[in-house]
């Protein structure tokens, strides 16, 4: 591995490091010093059920689904040879609204809620595969109209749902949509996800930087496009429907979060899927920490701070890298 | 000569849809062997060449690779022994011209391994035999349409097939930078390789090749020596123009009427 990327990558690992400190730090019941003192001697206090029962989960939740979202982000973008891909871009987020929203309506919540959302993923990825796959030919531009297509299709569908959802309700629903990391049961399930993810694609990364480059000319070097494609389709599928089931549809992470890599380190997959992947579980940590906070003991939904946040600073990076090139 | 071709066709027959492009070709491609394949517009040229690469199943025969059939062998293997060409020339991300010279080597590296130094060298090698060698950490984005085919040489000197399949390979280029292109390839099959070739000017095909293969569009084809098939009758039935042939300085052109 050249020096410069692995520079980079230890960067950013100790990033991820402070953005978990800064998420265990921070909260609305203040922690004085000698209260972590007792912490992290290993008493028993009401502080430390604080740190090691609320905000550690929370903050490995915020991790995972960062990570999975910026994860499936860079694979979309990819396979679909698009730099406006996204997660959501094939439907996947759209088939897990249904579901969690038909959950909420019918009155279930908790574990019901997340077999409803992961179920309406699911379907939602293996209807856009089997209309994509149609006669054989899978096309990136028949894959992608096929997902638009599926995903405005539950688009009207959740819209009707909040439409005749009642009063009481809406409130919920609509911060489910809207992303948040408050409803996480436990970030165990999205930690395994991304774990088990990384592991199936970090062996393909080289095979992905020539699938960007085209399908036939990667065929005719040696890559098995194929079998690559459905790889990186259900992986990239798979990895959003984990995070979107544990913490709705978050935004910006999974679009903005590949390209942000991109402009820091370049194209090259074997390094970019990585270092995307720690950097949106960062990214998404801090962003947890600071909706938590900022009027605490009222909380925000974190998918609208990470598009207020991030925005701006994707646009500012753009127009520095402008001029810039050579 | 060695007893394995590089590429052996046996009774092939190549449709798109219900159209006809050949039937029943046979062939043998050895190393030395430069083939030009000339026909009009929509004559299945193209297509052709990518049946060849394996990047299409024919409709009937067989294509071998040194003996092995494209289901014989898995894709890397495949890659080792011939590269292809394309027309399509897309990059939606920033890469470098050196990232990009490097691909080729994709089908020599082990899963976990990062091009090394050789590897490096070979792709800086390729860049300055297609004159790009200042061009280095140029972003591909920014070349223009000669450059990014001149690179896409490149990236097809590093794999080092022996079989090279070229489909318009000289798109883009001025005629210099034609000439040097055909050159290389030459140098190539005089080192041992061999090239299949789709190109749109006679003349050049008279020049570098050593066999023609004309496709008449409708399943017809011929193939032969370069003196036997490029004859002024031949080329104005298979272009559907009539064609003069000049010669000078042991060059020979054929235009227009």
């Amino acid at each position: 591995m050249p020096r410069r990327p692995r520079v980079a990558l230890v960067a950013l690992f100790f990033l991820t490091l402070a953005s978990l400190v800064f998420a265990l730090l921070s909260g609305a019941v203040a922690i004085t010093p000698y209260e972590w003192l007792e912490i992290l001697q290993g008493q028993p206090t009401l502080a430390a059920e604080v740190v090691w029962e609320l905000r550690l989960p929370r903050a490995l939740a915020g991790f995972a689904c960062g990570a999975l979202l910026a994860f499936a982000g860079t694979l979309m973008q990819a396979l679909l040879r698009n730099p406006l891909a996204d997660p959501y871009i094939l439907g996947v987020s759209g088939g897990a609204s249904i579901g969690a929203l038909a959950s909420i309506l019918l009155g279930l919540g908790g574990l019901a809620l997340d077999v409803f959302a992961f179920g309406g993923a699911l379907a939602a990825l293996l209807l856009v595969f089997g209309l994509a796959h149609g006669d054989g030919s899978w096309t990136q531009t028949r894959l992608l109209l096929t997902g638009v297509m599926v995903a405005a299709g539950c688009g009207a569908l959740v819209t009707l749902m909040l439409a005749i959802a009642p009063e009481a309700r809406l409130r919920g629903m609509l911060f489910w949509l809207m992303g948040d990391l408050a409803q996480t049961l436990s970030p165990f399930p999205p930690l395994i996800f991304l774990g088990v993810a990384l592991l199936l694609a970090l062996p393909f990364t080289r095979e992905l930087n020539l699938l960007g480059r085209g399908a036939e000319s990667a065929q005719t070097l040696g890559v098995n496009v194929r079998f690559l494609r459905r790889l990186v389709y259900f992986l990239a599928a798979l990895a959003t429907a984990a995070a979107v089931t544990s913490a709705g549809a978050i935004g910006f992470i999974g679009l903005v979060v590949p390209h942000l890599t991109r402009l820091a380190i370049g194209n090259d997959q074997r390094l970019l899927l990585p270092a995307a992947t720690l950097l949106g579980g960062t990214l998404l940590m801090a962003a947890d920490t600071l909706a938590r906070t900022l009027i605490a003991p009222e909380q925000l939904p974190v998918g609208v701070l990470t598009a207020l946040l991030g925005v701006p600073l994707f646009l500012f990076l753009l127009s520095r890298g402008k001029g810039r090139a050579p | 000569m060695s007893a394995l071709p590089l590429l052996r066709i046996e009774g092939l027959e190549v449709r798109i849809g219900t159209h006809l492009l050949c039937r029943d070709l046979n062939l043998q491609i050895f190393p030395g062997d430069a083939l030009v394949i000339l026909g009009k517009n929509g004559a299945g040229k193209s297509t052709l060449l990518a049946t060849l690469s394996g990047l299409r199943a024919p409709h009937k025969g067989h294509i071998l690779l040194s003996g092995q059939s494209y289901a014989e062998q898995d894709a890397r293997a495949a890659a080792r022994r011939r590269s292809w060409l394309g027309q399509q020339r897309g990059d939606p991300f920033a890469a470098t011209v050196l990232e990009a010279a490097l691909a080729g080597r994709h089908p020599h590296l082990g899963r976990w391994q990062w091009e090394g130094e050789a590897d490096t060298r070979l792709a800086q090698a390729a860049l300055a035999e297609v004159g790009l060698q200042n061009f280095q950490s140029r972003d591909v984005q920014t070349l223009s349409g000669g450059e990014r085919q001149r690179l896409a040489i490149a990236s097809l000197l590093t794999q080092e097939a022996p079989l090279m399949l070229l489909d318009e390979p000289l798109t883009h280029l001025d005629l210099n930078h034609q000439i040097a292109a055909l050159e290389i390839f030459r140098r190539r099959v005089t080192e041992g390789a061999a090239f299949v070739a789709v190109l749109h000017e006679p003349g050049l095909a008279w020049r570098y090749g050593t066999k023609v293969l004309l496709m008449y569009g409708d399943g017809e084809t011929e193939i032969g020596a370069v003196d036997t098939l490029l004859t002024p009758e031949r080329l104005s039935r298979l272009y559907g123009h009539p064609l003069l042939r000049v010669e000078q300085a042991g060059r020979v052109a054929f235009v227009p009427a």
